[in-house]
Order: C-alpha cells, then sequence, then structure tokens
C-alpha cells in the first residue's frame, strides 16, 4: 500500500478566489451560461411548489427529521452500520480523506482492480479519489453525463447537481468531437447524450467496480437511497462485481419513512421534478440464488471535517443539508461568479458553510465574506438551514483572535484576523464610549477634513471617497441654539 | 471499525478503519445535544401531512389510475390500458410493430407465459437463466426489451415500484433499450409516503427496491432535456384494468 499522504484536496489555492471571481465577472459567456441555468431552475423549482403552505409545511417536516437524525447521529451511526452488516455489507470509517480514499484502494488492490466506473458521487469528488486512484493505477470513469463532460474536459464541476452547467452545446461539441473517436461535430443534443451513451456502455461491462455516492440512508433497515435520472447510478451498483458506496456521515436518519418528505424536497428543489426517474433502494448484495447485482458491497462513511461543524450548536445546522443545490440556483454571487470561482467542490452558499470544515477558515477565508446576505439562500432551503445566519458566524471566526479560547474553536481559527483593523475597532468603541475623547475626534474630523484621503482603500475603487462634513450635526444644533 | 459480514477476511486496515470509528463515534458523543425529542412525533406529523393532502375524490381507484397514466406520460412513457385477457396479444403485436426481435423476461410467472404464448415468431422470448457474469455481452448487446412485472405503483408521481428477484433481476428493467412494465391497477398506491407505509417497507427491504418514474433521462447538456442517457431509452407501462381471470401477484 502507499505511503503517499500529502494532501490533494486544494485543487486551486483559497487565497485566488478575489482574482478567479473578477475573470469570471469579465466572462460574457460564463455570464450568461450562469444566468441562463439559474432562471431556468429556479422557474422548474417554482413550478414544483404552487401551494406556498404545502412547500412551508414540508420544509417544517425536513428540517425536523434532519434535525431530529443529526440529534440522534452517533447512536443512528451505529444503528446503520449493525443493520447493513447484518444485510452482508461492509462498512468502513473514514475520519479523512487521505482514509476514505485508502480504503477504497485498498478495496480495489485486494481484487486487482483497475477500472472503476463512477456514479455522481460529491463525496468522492471532496476527497479526489480519481486523482488518488488515477496516481496508483487505477482508472476512474466517470458516468453521469455532466461529471462525464467535465472529466473530458480535465475539468471539475461547476454546480453539485449539474456539473457541466458552465459548458455549452459548442463545448461538449468540439470536446466529444475530440475524445471520442468517430464523433463528428454535433450541437444536436439526443446526438451528444446519445454518444456519450455509446462512449459508456462498454465501461459499465467492463469495470472491476462501481462507486457511488449516497443521497439518504435509512438506520432503521440499512437502506442507501440513490437519486438519479440517468440510469448510470443503477448501471454502476448493478453491473460490476464490487459496489463502494462513499457517505457522509450526515446523511443517515432514522427511519425508511423519514426519507418520503426529504426525497420530494430534493428533487423539487433541485431539478423542479415531483420525483426523478430513478429512486435505487439498495439494502445489500446479490443474494444466493439472484442472478445479477454485486457481490461485495461495501459503505464508506466519511467525516472529513464534519464533526467540527457537528460540535457547535449552531454551526450544527451545516450538516442539514440534503445537497439539492437550491441555495446556489438562487445566490445573485454564484450566478454572476458561477462554481469554479469559488476553487471548492462544493461551491454557492452551502459551499461557503461547509468548505471550512472540509479544509479550514484559513483556506476558506475569502468565502464567507462573498455574501451579500441577502438571504435568498435561507428562503429556499428545503430543510431550513439559517445559511446567512452561519456566514457571519463564520466571518466572526475567521476574525477572531487566533489565540483566543473558545468552546469549540474552528480549524483555521483567525485566518481574517487582522491587528491593524482591531486596534481600529478598539480605538473607535473607546471614542464613542468616552465623551470627551469623542468631542475632540469629532472637531479633528470635520475641521482637518482637507487632509482626508483621497484613496481609502477598497472603498475608493468603485465609489468616491468619503469626506466629513465641514460641520457635524451637534455643532449645527448649537448654531441653531438647540443644546446636544 | 471494518465489520464484515460472515467470515471475510478482515482488511490489513480494519484496525485503523476501528480506531476511525472509536475517534469519530467519540467526538459525536461528547458533542450530541441532550435531547433528541420523540421520534414518534416525527412519525405522527409525517403521517399528518400526507394524510390531508389527499382528498377522498382523489383517491379513489378510478382517479389514481388516471393521474399515475397522465403523471408517467409527462414523463414521456408509453402507457395503455387493457383487461386481463387481452394485454397480451397488444403488447406482442405492439413489440412486432417496434421491431423487436428478443425480448428478456420471466417466462415461468402468469404474466411472463401469457405474453410467451402471445409472441409472434419474429420475437424471441428469453428467460433469464444465467448470472450476470456469463452473458454480460450477449445481455448488453442482443437484448432489444425486458419486461417486468412490478410490485406496485404510486399514483401521485407515476412510479413504477420494481422489486427484482431471481427469475426477474435488476438488470431487466435497466440495460435492454425498452423497458416495458405491467401493473395490475389494483396495486396503485395514492402516493409514496402511502406505498412505503402500506407495504411496510420498515418491517425489512429486498436487496434492491427501484421506483421508476419514465425512460432514462438527462438534462445535462445545456438544461436540454434528452431521453435514453443509460438506462432505457423507452418505457411502456401495461396498465391491467380488470382482474376477470388472473390473480395480482402477490
Amino acid at each position: 500500500m502507499s505511503t503517499t499522504t500529502e494532501s490533494t484536496l486544494h485543487f486551486v489555492p483559497g487565497a485566488d478566489f478575489r482574482a478567479r471571481a473578477r475573470a469570471a465577472l469579465d466572462d460574457p459567456q460564463l455570464r450568461r451560461s450562469f444566468r441562463g441555468a439559474m432562471d431556468f431552475l429556479q422557474n422548474k423549482r417554482s413550478a414544483q411548489f404552487p401551494e406556498a403552505d404545502e412547500l412551508e409545511a414540508l420544509r417544517d417536516l425536513g428540517e425536523a427529521v434532519r434535525q431530529h437524525a443529526l440529534a440522534r447521529l452517533p447512536e443512528l451511526l451505529e444503528q446503520l452500520e449493525a443493520k447493513l452488516c447484518a444485510n452482508g455489507v461492509q462498512v468502513h470509517w473514514a475520519e479523512t480523506a487521505d482514509d476514505a480514499n485508502r480504503i477504497v484502494h485498498e478495496i480495489a488492490a485486494r481484487r486487482s482492480a483497475k477500472r472503476v466506473i463512477k456514479g455522481k458521487s460529491m463525496a468522492s469528488e471532496e476527497i479526489e479519489l480519481n486523482h488518488y486512484l488515477g496516481e496508483r493505477g487505477i482508472d476512474c470513469i466517470e458516468s453521469d453525463m455532466g461529471e462525464y463532460i467535465v472529466q473530458l474536459a480535465g475539468e471539475k464541476p461547476s454546480h453539485i447537481v449539474m456539473p457541466a452547467i458552465h459548458k455549452t452545446k459548442s463545448d461538449i461539441a468540439h470536446l466529444f468531437e475530440k475524445h471520442i473517436p468517430d464523433t463528428p461535430y454535433t450541437e444536436d443534443v439526443d446526438a451528444l447524450i446519445q454518444t456519450g451513451r455509446r462512449a459508456l456502455r462498454r465501461a459499465f461491462v467492463d469495470a472491476d467496480i462501481g462507486l457511488s455516492g449516497v443521497n439518504f440512508a435509512a438506520a432503521d433497515t440499512g437502506t442507501l437511497w440513490l437519486v438519479e435520472n440517468e440510469g448510470n447510478g443503477r448501471m454502476s451498483t448493478t453491473v460490476p462485481d464490487v459496489h463502494i458506496a462513499i457517505m457522509g456521515m450526515e446523511k443517515v436518519v432514522a427511519k425508511l419513512e423519514h426519507i418520503v418528505p426529504l426525497s420530494s424536497l430534493l428533487t423539487r428543489s433541485a431539478t423542479g421534478q415531483p420525483i426523478t426517474t430513478y429512486f435505487n433502494l439498495i439494502s445489500g448484495p446479490r443474494r444466493v440464488g439472484e442472478l445479477d447485482g454485486p457481490r461485495e458491497v461495501h459503505v464508506v462513511l466519511l467525516d472529513n471535517g464534519r464533526s467540527q461543524a457537528y460540535a457547535d450548536g449552531e454551526l450544527r445546522a451545516t450538516l442539514q443539508c440534503i445537497r439539492c443545490g437550491a441555495c446556489m440556483n438562487h445566490c445573485p454571487v454564484y450566478a454572476r461568479i458561477g462554481g469554479h470561482a469559488y476553487g471548492t467542490t462544493y461551491p454557492g452558499p452551502i459551499g461557503k458553510i461547509i468548505s471550512p470544515h472540509l479544509l479550514g477558515l484559513d483556506a476558506t477565508a475569502d468565502l464567507p465574506t462573498a455574501s451579500s446576505l441577502c438571504g435568498a439562500c435561507g428562503e429556499v432551503c428545503p430543510v431550513r438551514i439559517p445559511i446567512p445566519q452561519l456566514l457571519v458566524r463564520l466571518r466572526t471566526e475567521a476574525n477572531r483572535a487566533p489565540d483566543e479560547a473558545v468552546a469549540h474553536p474552528l480549524r483555521g481559527q483567525g485566518a481574517n484576523h487582522k491587528r491593524g483593523e482591531q486596534f481600529v475597532w478598539r480605538f473607535w468603541s473607546g471614542a464613542f464610549a468616552h465623551p470627551r475623547a469623542f468631542r475632540a475626534l469629532r472637531w479633528a474630523a470635520t475641521r482637518l477634513r482637507a487632509w482626508t484621503p483621497s484613496q481609502q482603500m477598497g472603498w475608493t475603487r468603485h465609489r468616491t471617497p468619503l469626506k466629513p462634513a465641514p460641520r457635524s450635526l451637534h455643532d449645527l444644533l448649537r448654531e441653531r441654539g438647540q443644546p446636544e | 471499525m471494518t465489520r464484515t459480514p460472515d467470515t471475510a477476511p478482515p482488511s490489513t486496515s480494519a484496525s485503523e478503519s476501528n480506531r476511525a470509528r472509536a475517534r469519530i463515534l467519540g467526538r459525536l458523543r461528547d458533542n450530541a445535544p441532550g435531547s433528541a425529542g420523540a421520534v414518534g412525533a416525527i412519525d405522527s406529523r409525517i403521517d399528518m401531512h400526507y394524510a390531508s393532502r389527499r382528498t377522498n375524490e382523489s383517491d379513489s381507484q378510478p382517479a389514481r389510475v388516471d393521474q399515475f397514466q397522465r403523471m408517467l406520460e409527462a414523463s414521456h412513457a408509453d402507457v395503455f390500458r387493457a383487461s386481463a385477457d387481452a394485454w397480451s396479444a397488444e403488447l406482442a403485436r405492439r413489440l412486432a410493430a417496434a421491431g423487436v426481435r428478443r425480448v428478456l423476461f420471466d417466462t415461468a410467472c402468469p404474466e411472463g407465459s401469457a405474453l410467451a404464448r402471445a409472441l409472434p415468431d419474429t420475437v424471441a422470448a428469453q428467460s433469464y437463466e444465467l448470472p450476470i457474469e456469463a452473458w454480460k455481452d450477449l445481455l448488453f448487446d442482443t437484448i432489444d426489451a425486458g419486461f417486468t412485472v412490478v410490485r406496485s405503483g404510486i399514483a401521485s408521481t407515476g412510479t413504477l415500484i420494481i422489486e427484482p428477484d431471481a427469475r426477474s433481476p435488476r438488470t431487466v428493467s435497466l440495460v435492454p433499450p425498452l423497458h416495458v412494465a405491467l401493473i395490475h391497477a389494483n396495486t396503485l398506491h395514492a402516493d409514496l409516503h402511502a406505498a412505503a407505509a402500506n407495504e411496510r417497507w420498515r418491517d425489512g427491504m429486498p436487496t434492491n427496491l427501484v421506483l421508476v418514474s419514465g425512460p432514462s433521462k438527462t438534462s445535462d447538456i445545456q438544461q436540454t432535456l434528452a431521453y435514453g442517457a443509460h438506462g432505457p431509452r423507452a418505457l411502456w407501462v401495461v396498465i391491467v384494468t380488470d382482474e376477470s381471470e388472473q390473480s395480482p401477484t402477490a
């Protein structure tokens, strides 16, 4: 087994967020792609929720189910493990991305597997599994059409539900023409999809291992609930002899029947469908007498920073997420800069609140500030995660002094802490708390206004400089004979 | 911990996974909130929510069949209704007209034997005899259609509930480019909640249960809907509306 432990997680440096956002804003094609896609997805979603009462009642249920599951998380994980085990599924625990990669690699190595076919899995993107296995001579082929497209392009998904949302028909036509043999250039979407189908058909047959994510897991029956439209998820979990499912450990719920409202919220919020083409409920490997299905099923339970979010009563709500993507579809920032600018596996509002736990605030310090706090994300969230409130909280943690002792310190606490800024705020609050100092400051600001600097850091990049008035309100009132 | 069922040899990283398990659960337990609230309260809230959405009018049997058909057609499925005596001849005719040459299905079940009898010489019946490994290429390359009798259905979303078994395995409804599903109208549930509750999914699940609501599709290229991504390009649904001679599946 390899001893390589280098972190492969930062596929782009977090510090470049501003530069990438700027570049995205200046790319009219990208702006058009995202604007069109966001409008489309917003309309599809709202058409699925014609009755506000039903939507709100369902969101209440979704929130209650997820909060209940999180409150009992350790117990439910053990129950899920026991149930899966009884069903013949092998369960593995991974604290970090590297642990999860190692576990998958070991399963593959034991069977001398060379080819992995993948259904859509954001958890596998999060741990950069393709990269890890690729370095060890194992090919991973993405079979979700959108994932396949971004893999051909050597890119990352720009959206958690629609990975190739940034690509146009013509981009994809060029990609297919270049990478898939015997493929003439065409912008006909049906023809493009049939080309993708033809190209991947063989991969399902030849794969040694099928890998998938998990949308929901039920602790009471030991069932993995997978949601999809294309059938590639079913193929990946049915045709190869081994199925490995990677799931963030927060995805477990107490009962199979609790997934009923969650699945409805997921499909309607994500793509505006009353239900997706396939709900694939997997509760075990092929049994004796059955003629297909994997003979080995593995589940990898992934922590990778989730227990940090769990520890804090407020931040725990982050883990309620069911990964529908509605927050990014409604985010004015995401719509303008697209998914890649964030530089994290999960972009948009959910990415801004989950990534600091996965990667540390030091690697993601800009993300919680990339928000106008307009509240749209919180308003559409199907499980009522108070995303704007969590963004403010993460800003606070990023600005806290690195050495300040708190009950549940976050990795990278104080990443945005600046001594100069702290000094200014202390000076400011001191001046406002002492009348004598305040009067002196007021006198100086009004009388010395000619010396106000014309370059005022970020403010003057897009705005005229701020300049104090010649006389303060107090001065003016006193002149009118109305004392302070 | 790497928990292995039966007597599978322990993985070399089992102890590592075991330690990870202890640390993860330890961290979670140390920080778990005091009270989770009663699970029964959530169960009854879910039950009440779905009950309040069902009206007597919409929940009658004929209304369910209509809604089921409407929703499936909206998802691009071809649906036809027929009596228990007539469906097999009608389906055989349609399969022949579509140029289907080889259909995969359980020829031993009552519906399967009825279909096998009705098929013309141009359409061969193939039953699933061997494990998938033994005929994977043939399965992928030579089968034009798969025929399954579904366990039940869901009216509100136009959904088939398929329980693959030894005679009708998972790939029958997945690999061939055409999937034909037969459903007995009296197995329709109002919604997913009713299906899960009435069929008592909580008491134990089969290795695989699949809910199918149309042919395979994708909108991954510029939000343009296209059918036949990886699963069946077409889905035909036969609703058997009367139950004169044949008994419905258990």
